[in-house]
C-alpha cells in the first residue's frame, strides 16, 4: 500500500532532478556528491530493515510451501499449497481470526472515543497539563507484561480487588469475559497513546473558527461535529490506522492473562503456539504469511478507501 | 454573570475530569506495587492497601539469577539497540531532511511498512536463521530485531525534528568551508541532539517492553530479557503461586518508565505525535 501512496511522490522527485539536471546541463558535481553522501547515509539503515524484515519474510513464504517439522528433520519436503489449505480450513485459524478481530473492532473503537475525551481533556485544561500528560503516559510506557499481571491478579478471585468488586468473579475462566478483561486492558495500556495522536490534530483546529461558530449561536455538540471533526479527520485516520494494525497483532496481554486458553487466542498465539508448541516450522510460516496479507489489507482499506495520507509521504511537499 | 458561572463550572469540570484521567492512569500501576509489599498471608486478601508491608519479595527475585541476570540484559540488549538504531536513524533522518536525492521516497515507505510490520510474521523464519547462524539465544539475537523495528520510529521522529533546525546554519558552515560531513558532525548534531534524546528515550521504551521476540529467541538466562523471565518465576514452595515476586519484578521493570515518563513528559509527547502525526 505505501508504494501506491509513494508512487507520485517519487516521480516527483524524479521530475524534480531532471529538472536541475535540465537547467544545469548534467548533474554538477555538487549534486552528485549530495546524491551519493545520501545513498550513504540511509545505506546502515536500509541493510538493516531489509535483512530482519524482507529476507525473513521471503524465508517465511518459502517455509510456507514446506512440510517441516523441527521433531521431524528428516521429514522436510515441498508440498506446495498444502498448508495454507491446512490452515485454512481449521477451526482453530477461523477461531482465532475472530477472536483477534472482535479484540480489535471493540478496543480500537472504545479508544478512538476515550481517547477523543483525552485529547479534550488535556487540550482544554488550564491547570495541572503537565501532571494529567504524565499521568497518561504511565500506562502507555509500563511495559505491557507487567501491566497484564496486574490485571490478571485483580481479577483472580480472593486475591484481586476488581474481582472482589465485582462479587469475587472469575472473568478469565470464561470465554468472552477473558475476552472482555483482555480488551479492558488494551484500552487501558492504548488510551493514551490516541490521546496524544488527537491532541496533536485537536491543536490544529484554529481557535478562531470555534469562537466564531460559538458567537453564531453553534452548541458545543455541533461545534464538535461540524468543524472540529472534519479537520482532524486526517489526524484521527492516521491513529485509527495505527492502532488497528497494532491492535490486530495483540499477543502480549493474552499470553499473560489466559495464555489462549477458552478460546481467547489471538491469531499472533496461534503462530506462536505452532512454532514453540507444535514446532512446525511449515505451519508456523502459513500463519505468519497469513498474518501478513491481513494486515496488509487493513493498510490498503485505510489508505485507499477512507484516503488515510501515509503517514511521512508529503515530506517533500513541505 | 451567566458566563462567568459557566466558566467556574467548566473549570471545576475539566480540574474534576483530570483527577479521573490520573486516577484510571495510576491505580491498576498501585495495586501492581501494593500486591508487591504484601506478605505471602496478606496476598489472598483482595484489599488495595496491604495490611502488613514486606521487603520479602523484593530481597527473593533481587538474590537469585532468575530475575538479576535478564535485568542485566534487558538494559544491556535495551542501551546498545538504542544507541545503534539512534546513530542509524540519525543519519537517515538527515539524509531525508537535508539532502536531495532519489529513493528518499523509498526509504519513507520502507519504514512505513516495517512500522506496520506484524512482528510475528518474522518470529519463525528469524527463529530459524537464528539457530543457522548461531544468534540464538545471544544478545546480538535479540539486538538486531530491536535496531531493525526502532528504526522506523527513530526516522520519522528524527526526520520531523531535523527539519525544524535551521538549514542558513549548515550553508553557513559550507561557505565557510565544510565539508557535508563535517557540517554535520558539527553544525547540526549538535542542535539535533534534543531529538535525538527525545528518539532514544522512545527506542529505549520500546526495546524494554518488547516481550514476543524475547521469548521467542531465548532460551536461557544468558540472554533472557527482565519481561521475559517473569513467567519463570516460582513460588516460595513448589505449590505456591509466585504472586508476590512476580509482582515485585513487574514493579521494578515499571520504575524506569515511571523516571522517564516523570522527567521526559514533555520530549516523549513532543517525539510521539511529531513523527506520527503532521498534515
Amino acid at each position: 500500500m505505501s508504494v501506491s501512496a509513494e508512487v507520485p511522490a517519487g516521480t516527483e522527485a524524479v521530475k524534480e532532478t531532471r529538472g536541475r539536471r535540465r537547467n544545469k546541463a548534467p548533474l554538477s558535481e555538487g549534486a552528485r556528491a549530495e546524491r551519493r553522501f545520501g545513498w550513504l547515509l540511509c545505506a546502515p539503515a536500509v541493510i538493516v530493515m531489509i535483512a530482519v524484515t524482507a529476507y525473513p519474510l521471503v524465508y517465511a513464504i518459502y517455509l510456507s510451501l514446506e512440510r517441516y517439522n523441527l521433531e521431524l528433520p528428516q521429514a522436510i519436503k515441498f508440498i506446495g499449497f498444502s498448508n495454507y489449505a491446512a490452515v485454512l480450513s481449521s477451526p482453530y485459524w477461523w477461531q482465532a481470526l475472530k477472536v483477534t478481530v472482535v479484540i480489535t473492532v471493540v478496543s480500537v473503537v472504545v479508544t478512538l472515543v476515550l481517547g477523543m475525551g483525552l485529547a479534550q481533556i488535556m487540550h482544554r485544561t488550564l491547570f495541572g497539563r503537565g501532571s494529567v500528560r504524565t499521568a497518561a503516559l504511565i500506562p502507555y510506557g509500563i511495559v505491557t507484561v507487567a501491566a497484564a499481571y496486574g490485571w490478571q491478579y485483580a481479577w483472580t478471585p480472593g486475591q484481586g480487588y476488581l474481582s472482589a468488586a465485582f462479587n469475587y468473579s472469575a472473568p478469565l475462566t470464561q470465554e468472552w469475559k477473558a475476552i472482555a478483561v483482555i480488551i479492558l486492558a488494551e484500552i487501558w495500556k492504548t488510551t493514551p497513546f490516541m490521546g496524544l495522536l488527537l491532541l496533536a490534530g485537536l491543536s490544529l483546529v484554529p481557535e478562531d473558527l470555534i469562537k466564531a461558530a460559538k458567537v453564531d449561536g453553534a452548541t458545543a455538540w455541533q461545534r464538535f461535529t461540524k468543524i472540529t471533526l472534519p479537520l482532524m479527520k486526517p489526524a484521527i485516520l492516521v491513529a485509527l490506522l495505527f492502532r488497528t494494525l497494532d491492535s490486530f497483532r495483540i499477543f502480549d496481554n493474552i499470553f499473560i492473562l489466559t495464555d489462549g486458553a477458552n478460546n481467547t487466542g489471538s491469531v499472533s498465539m496461534l503462530g506462536y503456539d505452532n512454532l514453540f508448541n507444535a514446532l512446525n516450522l511449515g505451519i508456523g510460516s502459513t500463519i505468519s504469511i497469513l498474518i501478513f496479507i491481513c494486515v496488509a489489507i487493513i493498510a490498503f482499506v485505510f489508505i485507499r478507501l477512507f484516503g488515510t495520507a501515509a503517514p511521512g509521504t508529503d515530506i517533500d511537499k513541505r | 454573570m451567566a458566563a462567568v458561572n459557566t466558566t467556574a463550572r467548566q473549570k471545576v469540570g475539566w480540574t474534576t475530569a483530570n483527577f479521573v484521567v490520573i486516577a484510571l492512569a495510576l491505580i491498576p500501576v498501585l495495586w501492581l506495587a501494593s500486591l508487591s509489599f504484601k506478605t505471602p498471608a496478606a496476598i489472598l486478601d483482595p484489599s488495595f492497601i496491604p495490611h502488613s508491608w514486606t521487603w520479602g519479595n523484593y530481597d527473593q527475585i533481587l538474590s537469585t539469577s532468575t530475575f538479576v541476570r535478564p535485568l542485566i540484559n534487558s538494559i544491556g540488549i535495551g542501551l546498545i539497540s538504542t544507541v545503534i538504531a539512534v546513530v542509524f536513524a540519525s543519519m537517515a533522518a538527515y539524509a531525508v531532511a537535508r539532502l536531495r536525492f532519489p529513493g528518499k521516497q523509498l526509504l519513507i515507505g520502507m519504514s512505513l511498512l516495517i512500522a506496520m510490520f506484524p512482528a510475528i510474521a518474522l518470529v519463525t523464519p528469524m527463529f530459524n536463521i537464528e539457530r543457522a547462524l548461531g544468534l540464538y539465544n545471544t544478545w546480538p539475537g535479540l539486538i538486531i530485531p530491536y535496531v531493525a523495528f526502532g528504526l522506523p520510529l527513530g526516522v520519522y521522529t528524527l526526520s520531523a525534528f531535523f527539519r525544524e533546525i535551521p538549514w542558513e546554519l549548515e550553508k553557513a558552515a559550507k561557505v565557510d568551508g565544510a565539508t557535508p560531513m563535517q557540517a554535520f558532525m558539527r553544525v547540526i548534531a549538535p542542535l539535533a541532539a534534543p531529538g535525538m534524546v527525545t528518539t532514544a528515550i522512545l527506542v529505549f521504551m520500546f526495546c524494554w517492553n518488547e516481550f514476543l521476540f524475547a521469548i521467542s529467541f531465548t532460551s536461557t538466562t544468558a540472554s533472557r530479557t527482565a519481561p521475559a523471565s517473569i513467567e519463570f518465576f516460582s513460588g516460595s514452595s513448589q505449590f505456591a503461586v509466585p504472586t508476590g515476586p512476580i509482582s515485585a519484578a513487574a514493579t521494578v521493570i515499571t520504575i524506569p518508565i515511571i523516571i522517564f515518563v516523570v522527567f521526559f513528559q514533555r520530549r516523549i509527547v513532543a517525539g510521539l505525535t511529531s513523527g506520527a502525526v503532521k498534515g
